[in-house]
């Protein structure tokens, strides 16, 4: 058993940490929520360094690394809130990958890796998705449906109307296919939804990274009544709760990520622990660093706020916890019985 | 025990509800922004004050109806009932004037209460500064005597949190007037003119994206000697008079509120199939939990009460439902998140404004973390932490 990522794991997380500091400083994802715009000149630097097709078939013009390496990338990018759709890209990308006929691979996939066409993943009910992160910019939208079917759409095959949701660090809009549009994906969905559900767990675990930073940071500094405020056990202990939940976010997203590509049989068990444990982690470990910050955490300067707002987005995207440990529960039974059974 | 309203009380219920029936505000206004939904609560304040309803805890000599405790509980319940706007002068009725009976003089009781009355006068508060929050004594804002002229304050400081700043004629201010006495006792309080260019207001943005509060530059305002309420010096006792006003009548109203919100709630749910038994997607635990909750807090407000009528303090209530009702809003928000789904995480609709304003609950009025003191420190008598005071 090592936990430990490889040299080049950890290089690519150093240099994605380092790269992002300082493209996507808070000033400039500020900016870009306000004027709720994708940053396109750090997109086409991202693109240039490769990583939208970091997961990506090199035959597709990707780097074909695994899930582990763009766990990372994704971690990186939801601790610094970068305005740009990279989760989306690789989600579609993802579903085209394991859905989608060698047709729809060689029309789609070198142009999501290269970053020249970016996408988009919705989850349908009756046709119509709900606020779908990255459609407005997206070149290729795909819609699932009762986690089972899904259709590729090209952007003039979908209705796409821009809806301001509460984390504007990225855009969203409602989807639908516009009459027959489209084409079915008819390979596994499951696969994709599964591995779009660690990509998402690993934003989520680098949300929580950030939130816990920023919180432990001000809290040394902060003084009420003549001492740091973090010296206060209520306080402390608030921040160690932070962490704990921090890590079994990150503990179950790491697992779910190398089961993706060690042990798929896993996959569905774990990427449904992993989405639960992050859903719930995020949602909580940013409301808690509101609450550390005090007053100053509720105003729009302190930057807190994209932390939770992002969290929320992200806790609800292909299903909230509840509805994976849902999941959970039935994929035990079933071990269960198998086992009983064998 | 009677869990029933006496006959006054009753009475008094359903005139003001027949009132409210049949005098309802106007539609509150789609456009116009912020100085027209004030606007808007100022002519809803005249109306009331017109027919003697913006106050009715005031005692009769003071313009109000000499209400009790419960009566003003019952007003700010049908308030919420009714789902109508609180009187624009909240902090002028709730906290203003209260603090002024207490510890103005005559003049000042003369000149001031019946402006706040009829909302003619606005006023809002200036106790909270960038560095003093949770521990408000520390507050630095300084007044100082003018030598040229002795019967004149200058102050200067900052303060952040003043609601209501740019339509306020008075500020509730809070001063140090003595560097060098023990923290609580170098404080003054005064009522500072807003009208003057030595007091600037800034908006304060937060996370909703709107700004409800705003922040006051203050660089050598003059406030009169006139307008020391409670004596020099005496700054901390009168800040925790208005202290403990803020909690008294605006609870009942926000108890109300989280009410109706999780009556929606519920209707939501059952209209999206989410409370059948034990099914997977079933929210009925979580929803009734909330209900328990609910009804917990409406009960414990009543009960402190009680305990203020018959002993004439109140008990640990006060905190208790100040802190169960902020967690409780933000259970119930968060829970909306998922119950209502993609329409409760959209801008402006009404569930995603609910969702980021209750994340300030816990911190407004005393963070849950210093409530949990008072309880454990006052109530159950447990050792301090010694810290430097
Ligand atoms: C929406 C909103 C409305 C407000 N309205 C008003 C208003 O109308 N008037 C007004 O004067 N003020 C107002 N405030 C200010 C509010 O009273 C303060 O924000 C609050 O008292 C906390 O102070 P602070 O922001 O300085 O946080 P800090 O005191 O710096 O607190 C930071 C963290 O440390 C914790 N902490 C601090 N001291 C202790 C301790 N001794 N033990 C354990 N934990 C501790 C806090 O709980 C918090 O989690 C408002 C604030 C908000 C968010």
């Amino acid at each position: 058993m090592d936990f430990g990522l490889s040299d080049d794991q950890r290089d690519i997380q150093r240099t994605a940490r380092d790269l992002l500091a300082e493209r996507a400083r808070p000033e400039r994802v500020r900016e870009h929520a306000e004027a709720r715009t994708v940053d396109q000149a750090l997109w086409r630097e991202l693109s240039e360094l490769g990583w939208p097709g970091i997961a990506v078939a090199e035959d597709h013009g990707g780097q074909g690394l695994g899930r582990i390496e763009l766990s990372i990338l994704c971690e990186e990018l939801g601790r610094s809130l970068a305005p740009v759709p990279f989760l989306p890209s690789v989600m579609a990308a993802t579903l085209i990958e394991h859905a989608g006929s060698p047709e729809q691979r060689d029309r789609w996939l070198p142009a999501l890796a290269a970053g020249d066409a970016t996408g988009a993943l919705g989850v349908a009910v009756d046709g119509t998705a709900e606020l779908v992160i990255g459609a407005v910019e997206a070149g290729v939208i795909v819609l699932v449906e009762d986690d089972r079917t899904a259709r590729l759409l090209g952007a003039d095959e979908a209705e796409v109307t821009p809806v301001a949701s509460i984390d504007p660090t990225r855009s969203t809009a409602r989807v639908g296919a516009i009459a027959d549009g489209g084409e079915p994906l008819t390979g596994d969905v499951s696969a994709g939804i599964d591995r779009s559900l660690v990509a998402v767990s690993s934003e989520l675990v680098g949300v929580c990274d950030r939130a816990l930073e920023m919180t432990v940071a001000y809290v040394k500094e902060r003084k009420q009544f003549g001492v740091p405020v973090g010296a206060y056990q209520a306080v402390s202990h608030r921040c160690a709760q932070m962490l704990l939940e921090t890590e079994k976010a990150r503990a179950t997203a790491a697992f779910a990520a190398w089961t993706a590509d060690a042990e798929p049989d896993r996959l569905p068990e774990a990427s449904a622990m992993a989405k639960a444990a992050a859903s719930d982690a995020a949602r909580e470990v940013t409301a808690s660093a509101i609450q550390a910050h005090g007053g100053i955490g509720f105003t729009w300067e302190a930057d807190v706020h994209w932390l939770y707002k992002r969290a929320q987005l992200d806790a609800a995207l292909l299903g909230g916890a509840k509805r994976h440990r849902a999941q959970l529960a039935v994929i035990l039974a079933e071990q269960l019985q198998a086992s009983a059974t064998a | 025990m009677d869990l029933t309203f006496s006959p006054k009380e009753t009475a008094f219920r359903d005139e003001l509800r027949a009132w409210l029936a049949d005098n309802p505000p106007d539609p509150e206004p789609t456009d116009g922004g912020e100085d027209a939904h004030y606007a808007w609560r100022r002519d809803w304040q005249r109306r009331l004050y017109d027919a003697g309803w913006a106050a009715p805890s005031w005692p009769t000599e003071y313009g109000g109806r000499g209400a009790t405790p419960s009566e003003s509980a019952i007003y700010f319940e049908e308030i919420g009932r009714a789902r109508v706007p609180l009187a624009a002068n909240t902090l002028g009725l709730l906290l203003g004037g209260p603090t002024l009976m207490v510890w103005g003089t005559d003049e000042q009781k003369e000149r001031y209460l019946a402006p706040i009355l009829s909302g003619e006068e606005i006023w809002c508060q200036g106790f909270s500064e960038p560095d003093a929050g949770s521990d408000l004594a520390s507050l630095k804002t300084r007044a100082v005597r003018d030598p040229a002229h002795p019967d004149e304050w200058v102050v200067t400081g900052q303060k952040v949190w003043t609601s209501g700043a740019q339509y306020s004629k008075w500020c509730m201010l809070v001063a140090r007037t003595d560097q060098e006495a023990a923290k609580h006792k170098g404080l003054t309080y005064f009522l500072m003119d807003m009208e003057q260019d030595a007091v600037q207001i800034r908006p304060l943005r937060q996370i909703t994206g709107e700004a409800e509060f705003n922040e006051l530059f203050i660089e050598e305002a003059r406030i009169p000697d006139a307008n020391v309420v409670g004596g020099v010096g005496n700054g901390w006792k009168v800040a925790l008079t208005t202290l403990m006003n803020e909690r008294a009548g605006l609870g009942f109203a926000l108890q109300i509120r989280l009410r109706q919100l999780l009556d929606d709630l519920i209707a939501a749910a059952a209209e999206r199939g989410l409370l059948e038994n034990g099914g997977a997607g079933s929210y009925s635990d979580a929803l009734a939990e909330l209900h328990v909750r609910c009804e917990s807090i409406r009960l414990l407000a009543w009960k402190g009460l009680t305990d203020a009528e018959r002993y004439g303090q109140p008990g640990p209530e006060g905190s208790l439902v100040k802190w169960l009702w902020s967690d409780t809003n933000q259970r119930l928000t968060e829970l909306a998140a998922e119950i209502i789904g993609p329409e409760a995480l959209t801008m402006g609709t009404s569930w995603s404004y609910e969702l980021l304003r209750a994340r300030g609950n816990t911190i407004e009025g005393g963070t849950t973390e210093v409530l949990k003191n008072i309880v454990a420190e006052r109530v159950l008598g447990l050792p301090r932490l010694k810290v430097a005071v």
